[in-house]
């Protein structure tokens, strides 16, 4: 029994059947790769994940609790936090700000009304900020406009925001679109650091077949809204049907 | 201080001591001269500055940390007002009881109106509030007429029951106070060809400011604050963080409700009698300029708009034709009719033409308000004492 079951799922967009019977279970503590052609329901999948979108039918189950019909805040507390392809950020608050916030947001919940108390009072949350912000290496920017961050600073703050909530599931949304290959490696290195150093499932949806087989313990194939297999990377390299649904293209791409 | 950062407690002493001797500030030219029309230091207009001035603080509790742009705020003020003048009528004249009636019945208002309005953001946001604004207007004006006196507005009057007070002696009309003290009660001090007038409405009226600006200080340095600001940054990672950012707004939309009933309330203890213009959407606009004008999302620069609006209105509108021929009267006569007929557009009644001017100027050249103006000014100082230093950027966002 996985952490995250996702079971007999569908989803229809007027004609277009994104998600076909979409059955999937990731394992605790494991990193989980969904793969795909462009179209193949990846992001439709996430949405669903979520809370973003509801399922026409089937369920989606997190540590034993039905997702369905949950607003994305609510999931977040649940314990999923989720990466986004751009970065999202608080752009006009300050580095420090960025990580404070989900550090309320795990103490106080969704909703606190605290509007005596100063922020700089909060000496527990300051520091647990602070802690993040020395272990993403982004301490000495914690004044500066998360904005005028660079795209990859802005990436290790999206994830530090993340990881501040030690959330059970980290979803990842293709985590280094878009990115310099030395930018994509740092991003792999990360992501390899933070699965040593603490009990999380990482889930991520990628295009770049170097990142999905530097982190992937197993990989999903989606195709056509529906998984085509799941596997081991080194099963999934030599499967038949996914060179011919998926990798033959994406190597001539890369 | 008083659970303030330095800076903020200093700025907190600034604006007292700004209202504490706005009496001498604002009436710096001798009386009878030229100049004097430029005073601005009589009760009702520092009374109006200062209430205005709550009035913007809240709005930019709302705007200026969430980004919704309300465009029907005077109907918070106007129900405040109305809820006052009831009290007055039925309670007491005393101001205590019409105040905090107004604060509440405006919370519960904007509670209402928001809790709907808040469904959408954006332009429809503003668009629901309008409309709940001009509803409420028109019910005023003519609906609600047995509750609000429709055209002729209300007032208290000789015969109202004010159980909590006494009956009062024969043909004496009733005064709002403070236990006592009347709030039209003035002293003057007159130094050489200097007339300064001290009101005890208006330092009434300052002394709720400086409590609502210190409020406001608590509420922008507080986890609140900050999620109000977040709110405007990013709701969507808001949303994904785990945060609900609809009782935040929710949140944020009340307390400016109640600010705009203080306000409501405060005009009336000021000056007891209440109309429906006072929620005419006109009015509602007025409030957008002056945060926008002073800087949203600034600490003092809702005050500063406010006063600078209130203070435009009152004195830019009293100059006439005769003012001006004698300001140009040292002209020949030609230019000085032709400097008349070019100027004379502009004040009067033509005062708006003057701040609609003003507002394009800041919004254009100092999106930041007038507090980026002083901001600059400052930055322009620092930079000629110290030369070779490099400026060190942006390091905290714009106050």
């Amino acid at each position: 029994m996985g952490i995250l079951e996702v079971k007999n799922v569908n989803k229809r967009f007027g004609g277009l059947q994104a998600l076909g019977d979409v059955n999937l279970s990731i394992a605790e503590n494991s990193v989980h790769a969904i793969i795909g052609p462009n179209g193949a329901g990846k992001s439709t999948l996430l949405n669903v994940l979520v809370g973003k979108l509801t399922p026409d039918t089937g369920s989606v189950m997190f540590d034993g609790q039905s997702v369905l019909g949950r607003k994305p805040y609510e999931i977040n507390q649940m314990g999923i936090s989720r990466v986004f392809q751009t970065p999202e950020i608080f752009g006009d608050l300050s580095v420090q700000e960025n990580m404070l916030i989900p550090c309320f947001a795990k103490r106080d919940g969704s909703f606190m009304m605290n509007g005596y108390g100063s922020v700089g009072n909060q000496r527990d949350m300051l520091d647990k900020a602070e802690e993040m912000l020395v272990e993403m290496k982004l301490a000495d920017k914690r004044h500066m406009h998360a904005a005028a961050m660079s795209r990859g600073d802005k990436r290790r703050l999206e994830i530090a925001m993340c990881l501040a909530q030690d959330p059970r599931l980290l979803l990842l949304d293709e985590p280094t679109a878009g990115m310099a290959r030395a930018d994509t490696n740092n991003t792999i290195d990360l992501l390899k650091q933070i699965k040593e150093e603490r009990d999380i499932t990482i889930a991520i949806i990628e295009h770049d077949m170097h990142v999905v087989f530097s982190l992937a313990e197993r990989i999903t194939v989606l195709a056509q809204g529906t998984p085509l297999v799941e596997d081991t990377p080194d099963k999934i390299k030599g499967h038949p049907k996914v060179r011919e649904a998926y990798l033959g293209e994406s190597q001539d791409a890369a | 201080m008083l659970g303030l950062s330095k800076k903020d407690a200093g700025l907190l002493i600034v604006v007292a001591l700004l209202c504490l001797f706005a009496p001498f500030l604002l009436n710096p030219f001798p009386e009878g001269s030229a100049m004097a029309q430029f005073n601005g230091g009589y009760p009702d207009l520092m009374q109006r500055l200062v209430i205005f001035g709550i009035f913007a603080i809240g709005f930019n509790i709302l705007f200026g940390l969430t980004g919704y742009l309300s465009f029907g705020h005077a109907a918070f003020l106007g129900v405040g007002s109305y809820a006052a003048i009831w009290m007055m009528k039925l309670l007491t004249m005393n101001i205590i009881p019409a105040i905090m009636i107004s604060v509440l019945v405006a919370g519960l208002f904007s509670l209402l109106v928001g809790w709907i309005s808040l469904r959408r953001s954006g332009i429809y946001f503003s668009i629901l509030t309008l409309a709940f604004a001009q509803m409420s207007y028109a019910l005023a004006y003519s609906v609600l007429t047995p509750i609000t006196g429709g055209e002729t507005g209300l007032q208290p009057k000789y015969t109202d029951p004010r159980i909590l007070d006494g009956a009062l002696p024969a043909g004496q009309s009733p005064r709002a106070n403070l236990f006592g003290l009347d709030m039209k009660a003035t002293t003057q001090l007159e130094v050489g060809d200097w007339v300064f007038t001290f009101n005890a409405g208006y330092y009434i009226a300052a002394a709720v400011m400086l409590i609502a600006f210190y409020l406001s200080m608590r509420i922008f340095r507080s986890p609140l604050g900050m999620m109000l600001r977040a709110v405007k940054s990013n709701q969507q990672r808001m949303n994904y963080t785990g945060l609900n950012s609809k009782p935040y707004t929710l949140a944020a939309f009340v307390i400016s409700g109640m600010y705009a009933g203080l306000a409501g309330g405060l005009l009336v203890a000021m000056d007891t009698q209440v109309g429906a213009e006072r929620m005419f959407w006109t009015a509602s606009g007025e409030v957008v300029l002056m945060t926008i004008l002073g800087g949203a999302g600034t600490l003092i620069g809702p005050i500063l708009g406010a006063g600078f609006i209130k203070y435009m209105e009152n004195i830019i509108s009293k100059i006439n034709e005769s003012v001006l021929e004698q300001w140009f009267a040292f002209m020949p006569d030609w230019m000085g009719d032709f400097m008349v007929a070019i100027v004379y557009p502009f004040v009067g009644k033509g005062w708006h033409l003057t701040l609609g001017l003003l507002f394009m100027l800041v919004v254009i050249f100092l999106p930041g308000g007038l507090v980026e103006g002083g901001q600059r000014i400052g930055k322009l100082f620092r930079r000629k004492k110290s030369e070779p230093d490099t400026p060190d950027g942006k390091t905290t966002p714009a106050e």
